[in-house]
């Protein structure tokens, strides 16, 4: 892969859902009721509004914002579980996205099993899981227990094996949403040790993180989201700066600029 | 990074759904499918031996109070050794209620993994459907134990067996999908199924035949497609001939419009799993 290529190239993405306006219709009898006396009212929400941005294949990108701005959807359209309503996401290079931790771990299965389960959710063949058991169970330092039952697990083992399956695989591209928030002081600082392993050996890195420390720490560049929409994005302290005057100014400027979003 | 192709994920809103495109996607992820199968039956089988055995207790035990019952409190005129006649069909009546049951509390318990990585939607009934043929299969070995020593007779029509099953494992993927793409939706779909399941089992001539039925709801009879399928399965065991032209026609219908159907409302239904879930 050349270093000149983008490696994530995202045009015009809006992401819309109609949703019904009336929270309660769970149940299929209301929403039929409903549906015959004709008395539907659909709400349109906006995660995504006209998003572009590229990324160089090798650069380490944050995502910031507040809660509800849209970044862990953007991470989802990247990986490609979420299609765009409008505009288009493309992302070259084999992805290893980690949007939380610990899916698909099943207890009543090994430490052993559930990696091979787990690799099979990212696309990966038994014989590269085969080829990197060892170094996925010395990451996450779980030895004697790798054939045991995953309900005799602690929490903190469980996000280190999540962690280290994760992150012990072939990638081009590195999606992560709220990793550093798990584990415990030095867990944490072993994961920040090998992203920037992967960093150094040339991955695409997609962080998104409320963390603006490790943010400017670990990032080129830096993508500040707001209510759907890219309010900054470019060189990671500048952004930061100006996200964390925005915060302590409070929420007027953001009310007023932000009157492009149509949330109706 | 040694992959000598590198792929590209082109995520547009312009991309159109595609039935083959879907099918392709599975074919890709069918090292995923096979371990979906594989940790249903082991979770299922690991905890005790119980497990396994239950599979093969479980229809002895039901042949045991029904014969009971049927031989000797109702009584059913010219069915020889109701034991057959019985299993023959409900073994296959079961996997179809099992099955599409199973497949709606799999899609909503497989929710957070759709949330999280990229996989097609549809692999969650589908490896239902498959570990559920498994344990069909399973479950046809005490059947066969039962007929030897009630010595009825295994005829060469049981490699029959193998088309019967086909299409009603088709059928039942069609069902699943759809209802479990309600069932994301609707909490009460589920229960409401049960009671549908429930209610079909009786409307399907498993532990009565289709004499008994007057004339005047014979139609609602014939208009279940599940009597067919379970006719399919019953004929080369029970009756030693093979099924006839009007119930493979019958069955092969009702197995691709409910695939047909199934699969077109599940992805209709699909896009909208992420709010749901």
């Amino acid at each position: 892969m050349s270093m000149s290529e983008e490696s994530v190239d995202f045009q015009h993405v809006s992401l819309r859902y109609r949703i019904l306006a009336e929270r309660g219709i769970n149940s299929f009898k209301e929403w039929a009721i409903r549906w015959i006396t004709r008395r539907m009212r659909y709400q349109e929400l906006v995660a995504l509004s006209d998003v572009c941005f590229t990324v160089e294949a090798g650069r380490a990108v944050g995502i910031i914002g507040h809660n509800g701005a849209g970044k862990s959807t953007l991470l989802r359209v990247a990986a490609g579980i979420l299609r765009p309503t409008e505009g288009t996401a493309i992302v070259r290079g084999r992805q290893a996205p980690v949007i939380e931790l610990g899916l698909g771990f099943e207890a009543e299965l090994t430490g052993r099993e559930n990696i091979f389960f787990n690799g099979a959710l990212l696309g990966r063949s038994p014989d590269e899981m085969e080829e990197r058991l060892d170094e996925i169970v010395a990451f996450a330092d779980l030895h004697e227990f790798i054939d045991q039952p995953i309900r005799t697990y602690s929490t903190g083992m469980v996000a280190r094996l999540a962690f280290a399956v994760a992150t012990t695989v072939d990638a081009h591209v590195l999606l992560l949403d709220e990793v550093l928030a798990v584990g415990d002081a030095s867990f944490r600082h072993k994961c920040q040790e090998r992203l920037r392993t992967f960093r150094d050996a040339g991955v695409t890195i997609l962080l998104v993180s409320h963390d603006l420390e490790a943010v400017v720490k670990m990032c080129d560049e830096v993508l500040w989201l707001d209510k759907g929409v890219v309010r900054a994005y470019g060189p990671a302290p500048e952004v930061v700066a100006r996200y964390k005057d925005s915060v302590a100014e409070g929420p007027t400027v953001g009310g007023t600029i932000e009157s492009t979003t149509s949330q109706t | 990074m040694q992959s000598t192709s590198i792929p590209v994920l082109i995520n547009s809103a312009d991309e159109k759904f595609s039935a083959i495109k879907e099918i392709r996607d599975l074919v890709e992820h069918r090292n995923l499918l096979w371990n979906l199968v594989r940790r249903d039956l082991t979770v299922r089988y690991k905890r005790s031996m119980i497990g396994f055995f239950w599979t093969m207790l479980n229809p002895l035990l039901m042949m045991l109070i029904l014969t009971v019952v049927f031989s000797t409190i109702f009584r059913f005129e010219g069915i020889k050794n109701y034991p057959t006649y019985f299993l023959s069909t409900y073994l296959v009546f079961g996997f179809f209620a099992q099955t599409t049951n199973q497949s709606m509390a799999s899609l909503s318990w497989n929710g957070a993994l759709m949330k999280r990585v990229r996989v097609p939607k549809s692999i969650f009934a589908v490896s239902t459907t498959l570990s559920g043929l498994v344990n069909l299969l399973l479950a046809y070995i005490p059947l066969f134990l039962i007929m030897i020593v009630t010595g009825a007779p295994i005829c060469a029509t049981v490699l029959y067996l193998p088309i019967s099953f086909l299409l009603i494992a088709m059928f039942t993927l069609g069902v699943s999908l759809l209802v479990s793409a309600m069932a994301v939706y609707f909490e009460d779909v589920q229960h409401m199924y049960q009671v549908v399941t429930f209610g079909l089992m009786y409307m399907t001539p498993i532990i009565y035949p289709v004499s008994i039925i007057p004339m005047r709801w014979l139609w609602v009879i014939r208009a279940n497609p599940l009597t067919h399928l379970v006719k399919l399965a019953r004929d080369p065991v029970y009756g030693c001939t093979l099924p006839g032209q009007h119930v493979i026609l019958a069955s092969s219908a009702a197995a691709v419009i409910a695939l047909v159907v199934g699969w077109v409302v599940f992805h209709r239904l699909a896009r909208g799993f992420y709010l749901h879930v």
